[in-house]
């Protein structure tokens, strides 16, 4: 895109037109359907080439379907029924456990998502920050900018037991591991929509004599808001990465993140425990993505859609 | 509507003067040259090589003129009008505006800016685009309200107000950006070839209009334009400038009758006038176009 792209008037519909209640409709609808598709090619496999089935769907097969392949990646350890994956959710955690494992990982759901939350409104509102000093100060966006892209590199399996030790075995020590992989794309995103306005725009503010604060306010960051919500969508499945990941080193109890490890040990005698945390995981991601869309379209109304998601 | 006289016509814009706008302009018989540009020259550095952009240009303007900028591409008229602006700064000779610095002309609001693109902002209505300097001034939001109605009414964009800019013809985009540059109610309208993107029926419409508006609003215009039709039907006054370096060959008074209309286009007075023009700005210097357009290119650029 040019310069001037971002504020040459254009004859497109706006973003909220081609996302009316209709067309959400419609893509639940998908995604419903999608996800049965799964499930059907999931199946089918083990239907072709996993270990003999003696039920399906809770029913007894008499005599067991006995599939004429067999292949180790589709048998019910490696990959469980998705029924099975399903049930178990209404099942005890663990054993002798009081509650089912719908319910802690319901709450552990929620213990990683206000760590991820959390971080993620630190990340993004750090990340701007830098990036409306960067686009101020090309002698500090030259200085720091390696440093914001070195911070990106050393892998926060490393990072994240020194944060504990520094702030402490809380779940704030997650947020901040979660803010630390949340801000880098707010940064980037936000140092090229804060310089997207067209040079003419800035003139105009020029002769009105605006400072920066009015030019920052009024031309620079509603310009940049379609890119930093870009942005904010990577950074929101980001942020629930980085707070299951921050949880894992740190011995954390109550998330995701511990829920992973222990699962993982119990692997053997019950494989859906894990697949079923995995899929609570994701649909954390999907939560925090689906809400920043929603913030998306409301902010965007009546906008043309100057920048593809 | 009688020919006009610059200083004594009644003006919708006047009406709630700001405070800041209205510094300065107490109209003095010393106050009726509103532009004055004393000896001024602009140099381009490019990978090296210095162009000399403007040699030696003096201009004067007085209050309520319509002075066009004409000639070839590359001749600097786009960087004078930059200067005055003081959106660049020259780099010898001085601008003075409304008897003060550019520089300080342009802090106290002292004139409104058109540029060939509208530059409105997508995500603001029509109505919202035109209050975004009075916003910038601080000025409460009910006045602004007013303002801005006042602004577009005199425009003809009232039924669009609440309309974003994509959704408005190229023609209307201009016009609102013309409510826009009027807004602060500047003393001073400066416009780099605002209709040179709009196709010739427009242009011309466009041109009817903005004199009404210049009649109505009394406002001093400096207007840059590549056609000499256009400027021959606005001005006051055609200031004839020459390729690079740029300076000014000629200033040719029109003294054709206002108001100006569809008629004055077919009047014999106003074809001399034409012809003069064209005549002016071919006689005297080599034509260099395609060397000095992406020179001027490259100095607007490095104005910014």
């Amino acid at each position: 895109m040019t310069a001037a792209g971002a504020l040459l008037p254009r004859r497109r519909r706006p973003a909220l037109e081609m996302h009316g209640a209709a067309s959400a409709a419609r893509g639940v609808l998908s995604f419903v359907v999608v996800t049965l598709l799964i499930a059907v090619v999931w199946e089918g496999a083990k239907w072709i080439a996993g270990d003999p089935w003696r039920e399906i769907l809770g029913m007894p097969l008499n005599p067991p379907h006995v599939p004429p392949f067999n292949v180790l990646q589709l048998n019910d350890q490696n990959l469980p029924h998705v029924w099975d994956i399903v049930a178990a959710f209404g099942r005890p955690a663990t054993r002798n456990n009081p509650f089912t494992l719908g319910a802690v990982l319901t709450d552990a759901a929620l213990f990683t998502g206000r760590s991820a939350v959390v971080g993620f409104a630190a990340g993004a509102i750090f990340g701007l920050a830098l990036a409306v000093v960067f686009v101020h100060s090309r002698l500090l966006e030259r200085a720091l900018v390696p440093y914001v892209v070195a911070s990106q590199t050393v892998p926060i399996i490393a990072l994240a037991p020194m944060l504990v030790l520094w702030v402490g075995t809380e779940w704030t020590s997650v947020a901040l591991v979660s803010a630390y992989l949340t801000f880098f794309p707010v940064t980037i995103a936000g140092i090229r929509g804060l310089t997207s306005p067209d040079p003419r725009a800035l003139e105009l503010m020029r002769s009105y004599a605006g400072g920066w604060w009015g030019v920052l306010w009024k031309v620079r960051f509603p310009a940049a808001l379609p890119y930093l919500f870009t942005a904010f969508k990577i950074s929101a499945t980001a942020s629930v990465v980085g707070a299951i990941v921050g949880e894992e080193p740190t011995g954390i109890r109550g998330g995701l993140g511990r829920a992973i490890l222990e699962f993982n040990t119990q692997y053997i005698s019950g494989p859906e425990k894990l697949w079923a945390t995995v899929l609570v995981s994701a649909a954390l991601g999907i939560a925090l993505f689906a809400a920043v869309r929603l913030a998306e379209l409301l902010v965007l109304r009546g906008r043309v859609a100057a920048v593809e998601a | 509507m009688s020919a006009r006289l610059p200083a004594d016509v009644g003006s919708v814009g006047v009406s709630g003067a700001s405070p800041v706008a209205s510094a300065g302009s107490s109209a003095s018989g010393a106050d009726r040259q509103i532009v004055a540009v004393r000896g001024v020259q602009k140099r381009f550095s490019i990978g090296g090589d210095t162009t000399l952009a403007l040699e030696e240009v003096d201009l004067r303007v007085e209050a309520g003129e319509f002075v066009s900028l004409i000639g070839p591409s590359g001749c600097g008229k786009s960087t004078l009008l930059r200067i005055i602006g003081d959106l660049t700064a020259p780099s010898a000779g001085s601008v003075e505006v409304n008897g003060k610095p550019a520089h300080r002309a342009r802090h106290d609001r002292d004139y409104g800016i058109v540029f060939q693109a509208p530059v409105l902002f997508d995500w603001r209505t029509i109505d919202s685009n035109v209050q975004l300097p009075l916003e910038i001034v601080g000025t409460p939001r009910r006045e602004r309200a007013q303002r801005a109605s006042e602004m577009l009414a005199l425009v003809e964009l009232s039924d669009f107000r609440r309309h974003h800019p994509w959704q408005l013809s190229g023609g209307m985009q201009q016009r609102a950006a013309i409510a826009r540059a009027l807004v602060l109610e500047p003393r001073l309208l400066l416009m780099d070839e605002p209709f040179g993107a709009l196709d010739e029926m427009t242009r011309e419409r466009m041109n009817d209009e903005l004199l009404r508006i210049w009649e109505r609003t009394g406002t001093t215009v400096i207007f840059v334009t590549h056609s000499i039709p256009e400027a021959v039907f606005l001005s006051s006054r055609v200031v004839i400038m020459s390729p690079r370096p740029g300076r000014i060959t000629r200033i040719i008074p029109i003294d054709l009758p206002r108001p100006r209309d569809d008629a004055t286009r077919e009047t014999p007075r106003y074809f001399e006038l034409v012809t003069e023009v064209r005549e002016a700005l071919r006689g005297g210097e080599l034509r260099q176009p395609a060397q000095g357009k992406a020179a001027d290119e490259a100095a607007g650029r490095l104005g910014t």
